[in-house]
């Protein structure tokens, strides 16, 4: 029987990291700690560590060239050797050669990556006690250039806002290193202004790298594919004979410097989201389990200990649900920062004045949530500067100071997330909305509305006031592409608006996708879960509340004088042995983009938390279904989509009717009559 | 295009393969025992709206919703009652897990080469994509099934017991 070293495998390649990573930090930290033993005791463990395991799978390359950094190691350790800036430079590229090396066993490309190019430098310096010579300089030395390998001068000038647009000077300095050899890098300073012309957010640096390389000349010039707008860029090919610099790669490894603090001070680990979620769903399960004991050991005759001990396994699942769900959980601060700048640019186009205040950037959320708050949230203060905030004169004639505020906000409330975007602008212009709306055909002219269902309006698809159309917003899209991206979310939107003082737009989120708020109802025998967030009441109908329209085609709830579509769940999913009178059951309203249905179902058991998922997963996508979950006595109920069923409702009023109206438009014009 | 499969049977491992039998209407089936990853018990299911008939529903294994299939609809052959013999034999297909319910086990058969036949052909009615092959066993005939071809995409049941 064959062992399958594969599993063993990967976990030496994720040690070896964490090794390396270890080993560079130290190296990075080496010169300034001397002969500091902490430092290179730990280094040398890193080097000692990757070193036996790789030899338990014969992964001979690692084993040799560990073995010689750790000889180097140990001599630096004994005094025999000083940590000066050259050798630490050896073992830096040295480590840097070892990832490679290690990079090339996972891939399976063993032997792909050379070392006896460094090998010897190493021995050098075990041999002759110091290097005798820059050791870099040894390397670039005519002689030394192998395989057609050509010096490189690549001068590399970023323009001024070259930081502006969000570009990373070190990366690109960092993959050019990778593919050849860095003999020297030379930072310009020739730009640089006086300090107190000087813009931190400008870029007055360039850099004359030398590279050495078997690539061709086009390949380094790739490096700067994506900045190619943004900077000065010459590759010219030198003679090979040209002496190197003595300060090698300085620049470059002072990045790598800052690099490596940076990680030093990071306490955090990566770990794959599909870990996560599998811990989520396995402690999911564990909570219905202790549940399902608990119910079962109700009928049993109950011990004071047996109680207690019940008690503790309830309290210790809770808390590692609670916790589990934590790992998910980042601080809404990540997609919150990026914030400011935006107002910045857009006020200083604008020509208006206004900051942003952001309160309760540590407000935590599911990571899959905040990844998809960024786009609407940037619509909300785009929308704030545009259309909220007034120019400077306007705000100074309104007694207002004359720079705006923008108010970004999260907070929990009731195992929700808020957030908040607010401004102290002129408020939203209910007359305007109100003739735009008519205008489009939004609404009737006698149409009574109040003013939160005026405000509402600004969320209607195509619905825009903007009087003159900027390239910032008003272009028709937005509000209603925001609404449904926070209803994507299981959230629901609103906005609170004073005439002259400003407007808010609040959002209400679930803390996370995986947990959802429900009210389970029942249906013939079957229980289906309705997502709380969609559901404004329920009422159990009276005889008159109930109409019916089309010769009987459709059925209507009249809810306080306004009719709603009437959706019997039963007959869409097909479940028999349901209520068929609907004054034995009971009407869910649900509300979905503004439209509101009465959903009839047997009866409506309480409210609660479920875990939801997947269906696709082992069956296929089920019609106005969102997911399943697992209820307190083990069994599976479905979780509807109300989105979904709505459109379904709308395409046909039940599965009999399918089969009679050949058209299949009798519903819409039904909807007409109701809107 | 029918031999494909049995191809596959007799070029897999030279020795012999082992499969999970059980019965369906006095019939005999085999499923390859590396599929299996359970047996359980039959136990209500959810049923799944608006699905075909041979789907009965999802259960819930250990915190993953796993559908049902009845494998005497999906093989088109009469309802029967479920009872304390009948059995849901979980199998993998590819990444997805799906229950089969069956009216009983019976055993795990070793399968040599010289036991497979291959399907015969059994006229234009039959759909024999979804056998690996028949295995003799004694007096014994055991039809062994494609567990990938009939748990596939949910489709129209396999006409297999005429």
């Amino acid at each position: 029987m064959q062992i399958d070293l594969k599993k063993f495998q990967e976990t030496f390649f994720e040690e070896a990291a964490e090794h390396l990573s270890t080993m560079e930090s130290g190296l990075l930290h080496l010169e300034e700690s001397g002969s500091d033993n902490e430092f290179l005791n730990t280094i040398f463990r890193a080097a000692h560590s990757i070193k036996g395991a790789a030899g338990s799978f014969d992964f001979k390359e690692i084993v040799r060239l560990t073995h010689v950094m750790e000889n180097v190691l140990d001599k630096l350790r004994s005094n025999l050797l000083a940590p000066t800036a050259d050798l630490t430079q050896i073992l830096l590229r040295a480590s840097d050669r070892l990832r490679e090396v290690v990079d090339a066993t996972h891939r399976g490309e063993a032997g792909s990556v050379p070392i006896d190019d460094i090998l010897p430098e190493l021995e050098a310096v075990l041999n002759g006690g110091q290097p005798s010579e820059a050791p870099v300089a040894d390397a670039a030395a005519p002689p030394g250039v192998p395989r057609g390998e050509v010096v490189y001068a690549v001068v590399f000038e970023p323009e001024l806002e070259f930081f502006r647009q969000g570009q990373d000077l070190f990366l690109l300095l960092r993959e050019l290193g990778e593919l050849g050899e860095i003999l020297s890098s030379e930072c310009q300073r020739s730009r640089l202004p006086a300090l107190d012309e000087l813009d931190p957010e400008h870029c007055y640096l360039g850099w004359k790298v030398r590279v050495r390389t078997a690539r061709a000349a086009q390949e380094l010039r790739d490096v700067f594919m994506f900045v190619e707008g943004a900077c000065r860029l010459e590759v010219t090919a030198e003679a090979v004979t040209a002496a190197p610099e003595a300060s090698a790669a300085g620049a470059v490894r002072t990045e790598r410097r800052a690099a490596a603090d940076r990680r030093v001070e990071s306490t955090s680990i990566r770990v794959s989201t599909e870990k996560v979620d599998g811990l989520i769903n396995l402690v999911g399960e564990l909570v219905i389990s202790q549940a399902m004991v608990n119910q079962a050991v109700a009928a049993l005759a109950m011990t004071p200990e047996l109680e207690e001990a019940l008690m503790v396994v309830q309290r210790s699942t809770r808390e590692l649900q609670e916790q589990v769900m934590a790992i998910r959980m980042l601080p809404i601060g990540t997609v919150f920062n990026r914030f400011p700048r935006l107002v910045h640019d857009l006020t200083v186009k604008l020509g208006k004045r206004a900051r942003l205040d952001i309160e309760g950037a540590e407000t935590e959320l599911d990571k899959s949530v905040i990844e998809q708050l960024g786009d609407p949230l940037t619509h909300l203060i785009r929308n704030s500067i545009d259309h909220g905030i007034e120019d400077p004169e306007q705000r100074a004639l309104a007694g207002k100071p004359e720079e705006g505020v923008i108010t970004l906000r999260a907070y929990h409330e009731g195992g929700t997330v808020v957030i908040e975007v607010a401004d102290d602008g002129k408020g939203l212009d209910r007359e305007r909305i109100r003739a735009k709306a008519l205008a489009q055909g939004l609404i009737r002219a006698d149409q009574p509305m109040t003013d939160e269902e005026v405000n509402g309006l600004i969320f209607a698809a195509g619905f825009s006031t903007a009087a003159v159309v900027s390239d910032v917003s008003g272009r028709g899209v937005g509000m209603d592409v925001v609404k449904r991206n926070v209803e994507s979310l299981n959230g629901a939107i609103s906005v609170h608006s004073t005439p002259g003082k400003g407007s808010r737009i609040r959002i209400r989120l679930p803390l996370t996708l995986a947990i959802l708020d429900g009210l389970s109802v029942q249906l013939g025998r079957d229980t289906f879960i309705v997502p709380l967030l969609s559901i404004r009441q329920s009422v159990r109908p009276e005889p008159s509340d109930i109409k019916t329209v089309l010769g009987g085609r459709g059925e209507v709830f009249v809810l306080r004088g306004e009719p709603l579509p009437l959706v019997r769940l039963s007959r869409l999913f097909g479940v028999a042995g349901a209520v068929e009178d609907p004054q034995q059951g009971i009407v869910v309203v649900t509300e979905n983009d503004g439209h509101r249905f009465g959903v009839l179902v047997d009866d409506v058991l309480g409210q609660l938390q479920v875990v939801v998922k997947s269906i696709e997963r082992n069956y296929r996508k089920v019609e106005a279904v969102m997911g399943a979950t697992i209820l307190g006595d083990g069994r599976v109920a479905f979780i509807v989509d109300v989105a979904e069923l709505h459109r379904v409702a709308t395409r046909r009023k039940s599965p009999e009717e399918d089969g009679r109206s050949a058209d299949g438009a009798a519903a819409a014009p039904l909807q007409e009559e109701v809107a | 295009m029918n031999d494909i499969p049995v191809q596959d049977v007799r070029s897999e491992d030279e020795g012999r393969r082992q499969f999970l039998t059980f019965t369906l209407g006095g019939e005999e089936y085999g499923v390859e025992i590396l599929r299996v990853q359970e047996i359980k018990g039959f136990s209500a299911v959810t049923p799944i709206p608006n699905a075909p008939d041979y789907v009965k529903g999802v259960m819930n294994l250990r915190g993953t919703v796993v559908p049902v299939f009845d494998l005497r609809l999906k093989f088109g052959m009469e309802r029967k009652d479920y009872d304390r013999f009948t059995v849901i034999v979980v199998v993998n297909v590819g990444a997805r897990v799906v229950g089969l319910i069956v009216d009983s086990v019976s055993d795990v058969l070793d399968v040599e080469h010289d036991d497979l036949e291959t399907s015969p052909d059994l006229g234009a009615s039959v759909d024999t994509s979804i056998l690996q092959g028949i295995a003799r066993n004694n007096d014994r005939l055991i039809t062994l099934l494609d567990i990938d071809r009939v748990v596939g995409e949910p489709r129209a049941s396999v006409e297999l017991a005429a």
